[in-house]
């Protein structure tokens, strides 16, 4: 009974979505069928054969893999490093760090991107004044476009990781550290044993937490790159799949790309509940 | 004292003199230094919304301003519709963050304290939902939407947004339910305290903290979202928000930056705000959610 309104949102705004974005894809649904001029007819597995056949594809989704893994362990070494930091620090430059990353995990993305770009800009953008770039372009190239974006991201996701990290290590019993510490542990070897084993729960969940946001990047890419860079060069899955449906009218094809994004990720959560159950934690 | 306890405090000692004091100046000078880089964006966001057009169109960008001016906020607010554009966002916002705590806390509830068949497998449901590319969904929302008749009205934001943050609320503050004792519940009863007021009277107050760090991430989804905006309110522009209002000042060929600062500043500081105050919460709530 509790559970009621929460199924009927789930079930009509998510599910049935899900199921529809499944049925689209096996259709030929373009502009004239949207606006009902002609009839749908049934395509089967068309949509995905050309999809798979397409150079294009492999390339994005390759692209995609490489780019959200390289958020994602940046992410994540800059999140830990800095949550080891604030526990060795006095209130007030933790406080400073605190607030700092609380204004950029609060900066909405689209803001985050706008900011960032201007921060490069070729003309404007003080970054290229300070490292003596003149005016070198960031967003030319697709390796400091990504560059560029993944810094971003990392800005504004590295804050989640720190937070919860720092929460974690600091319900570490304190008597734990000192007895590391008085047997001569170095501060690698404490956290190598000590603190990474205790963690572990924690980072699981911000691993598996930055995986699903770092895959699913989609404003900053469409934002910082215009819509995926020069000749789509900085597309992801999840604008390659917006940009075929919305701006090409292709929407099955866009559904059939939104229908693999989500079959990668239910890999990740099924790995996520592996890991949990090794655990041994009962769900 | 005995010679070995004394080595062993000698040692302590050595061990902070020499590791401790150095690394921990060190340590604060890194966090302070940090802190100012990731501060950094932020501040020039808002130097730049005050700065005068000549100063952000020259080629040497000083990190201060001489002449302080409120034209690009003029022309933001100037824009037509923009307190309506901010209203909406406001209104978008708050409806999502209440029905979702609401909704998340009955269900989170139910799954914890209930045994059910299918129990797991909503769990997973939940767990799944989650890794949903909204994006994605966006095609065949827009047909849902239509459907309803509710293109162009602010629900076609605030439903697929409730939708999109249960799941991760509702996963959430399952670890809070599950924090508070058993026996409490069954004290409650013990004296005499229905099912209802058990929910609001004792359990609501106690996950609070839960509450808060959720609704932290629906109100950003919710506020930060421009794709649902872009593609479901098409021509009574009376009902768009804030991001759609920012891009108008950005042009890829030549963005007006002193506009776009400045529409950023705008939109910013509102989830600045939220985040100040729920900031003690937040951590805390963070923290007691990944313990369990």
């Amino acid at each position: 009974m509790y559970l009621a309104p929460a199924l009927v949102v789930l079930g009509g705004l998510l599910a049935y979505p899900i199921y529809q974005l499944g049925l689209i894809s096996v259709f030929h649904y373009t502009q004239a069928q949207v606006s009902g001029g002609e009839p749908t007819t049934f395509e089967g597995f068309g949509n995905y054969s050309r999809l798979f056949s397409d150079g294009q594809f492999w390339e994005v989704l390759l692209a995609t893999v490489v780019f959200a893994a390289a958020c994602v362990v940046s992410t994540l070494a800059v999140g830990c490093a800095l949550a080891v930091l604030l526990t060795r620090v006095r209130a007030v430059p933790r406080l400073a760090l605190m607030l700092a990353a609380l204004g950029a995990w609060a900066t909405p993305a689209i803001t985050g991107s706008t900011v960032w770009l201007f921060l490069f800009d070729a003309d404007f953008g003080p970054v290229n004044r300070v490292l003596g770039l003149g005016d070198h372009s960031w967003t030319y190239g697709r390796f400091s476009a990504f560059f560029l974006v993944l810094l971003e991201v990392v800005w504004c996701s590295f804050p989640f990781v720190m937070v919860t990290v720092y929460a974690g290590i600091r319900a570490v019993p304190a008597e734990v550290l000192e007895a590391a510490a008085l047997d001569g542990a170095s501060q690698w070897r404490i956290w190598r044993s000590v603190l990474a084993p205790m963690l572990r729960p924690i980072l699981v969940v911000v691993t598996i937490q930055s995986v699903i946001w770092d895959f699913k990047v989609f404003t900053q890419i469409y934002v910082m790159t215009g819509g995926g860079g020069i000749a789509g060069q900085n597309l992801v899955l999840n604008v390659y799949a917006y940009q075929k449906a919305f701006a090409s009218s292709q929407y099955s094809l866009g559904a059939a790309i939104g229908v693999v994004m989500l079959l990668i990720l239910l890999a990740v959560t099924l790995v996520y509940l592996r890991l949990l159950r090794r655990q041994g934690e009962e769900l | 004292m005995s010679p070995v306890r004394q080595d062993v405090e000698s040692r302590v000692n050595l061990l902070s003199r020499f590791t401790r004091r150095p690394g921990r100046t060190a340590a604060e000078a890194t966090a302070l230094v940090v802190a100012a880089v990731v501060a950094f964006p932020l501040y020039w966001m808002v130097l730049s919304a005050f700065k005068p057009a000549g100063e952000i169109r020259s080629g040497e960008p000083r990190p201060w301003t001489s002449a302080p001016t409120l034209d690009s906020f003029r022309r933001v607010f100037g824009q037509q519709d923009f307190g309506r554009y901010f209203l909406n966002s406001v209104v978008v916002a708050v409806a999502v963050v209440i029905a979702s705590a609401f909704i998340a806390f009955l269900a989170a509830t139910a799954v914890t304290r209930f045994r059910f068949r299918l129990r797991t497998t909503l769990l997973i449901m939940f767990l799944v939902a989650q890794m949903v590319p909204v994006e994605a969904l966006t095609i065949p929302l827009f047909f849902v939407m239509r459907d309803l008749g509710q293109l162009n009205t602010l629900w076609s934001l605030i439903l697929p947004h409730i939708a999109f943050s249960l799941p991760f609320a509702i996963w959430m503050l399952r670890g809070f339910v599950k924090g508070v004792p058993e026996a409490l519940e069954e004290a409650a009863y013990m004296d005499g305290a229905s099912r209802t007021r058990f929910l609001w009277q004792i359990l609501f107050p106690l996950v609070l903290p839960g509450l808060v760090a959720t609704s932290v991430f629906s109100f950003i989804s919710a506020w930060n979202d421009f794709l649902f905006a872009k593609s479901f309110i098409i021509s009574d522009i009376s009902q768009s928000t804030l991001p759609m209002a920012l891009l108008v000042f950005y042009k890829p060929d030549d963005p007006d930056w002193g506009g776009v600062m400045a529409a950023s500043t705008v939109m910013t500081i509102p989830v600045l705000v939220f985040f100040v105050l729920v900031q003690r919460r937040l951590v805390s709530g963070l923290g007691g959610a990944v313990k369990d």
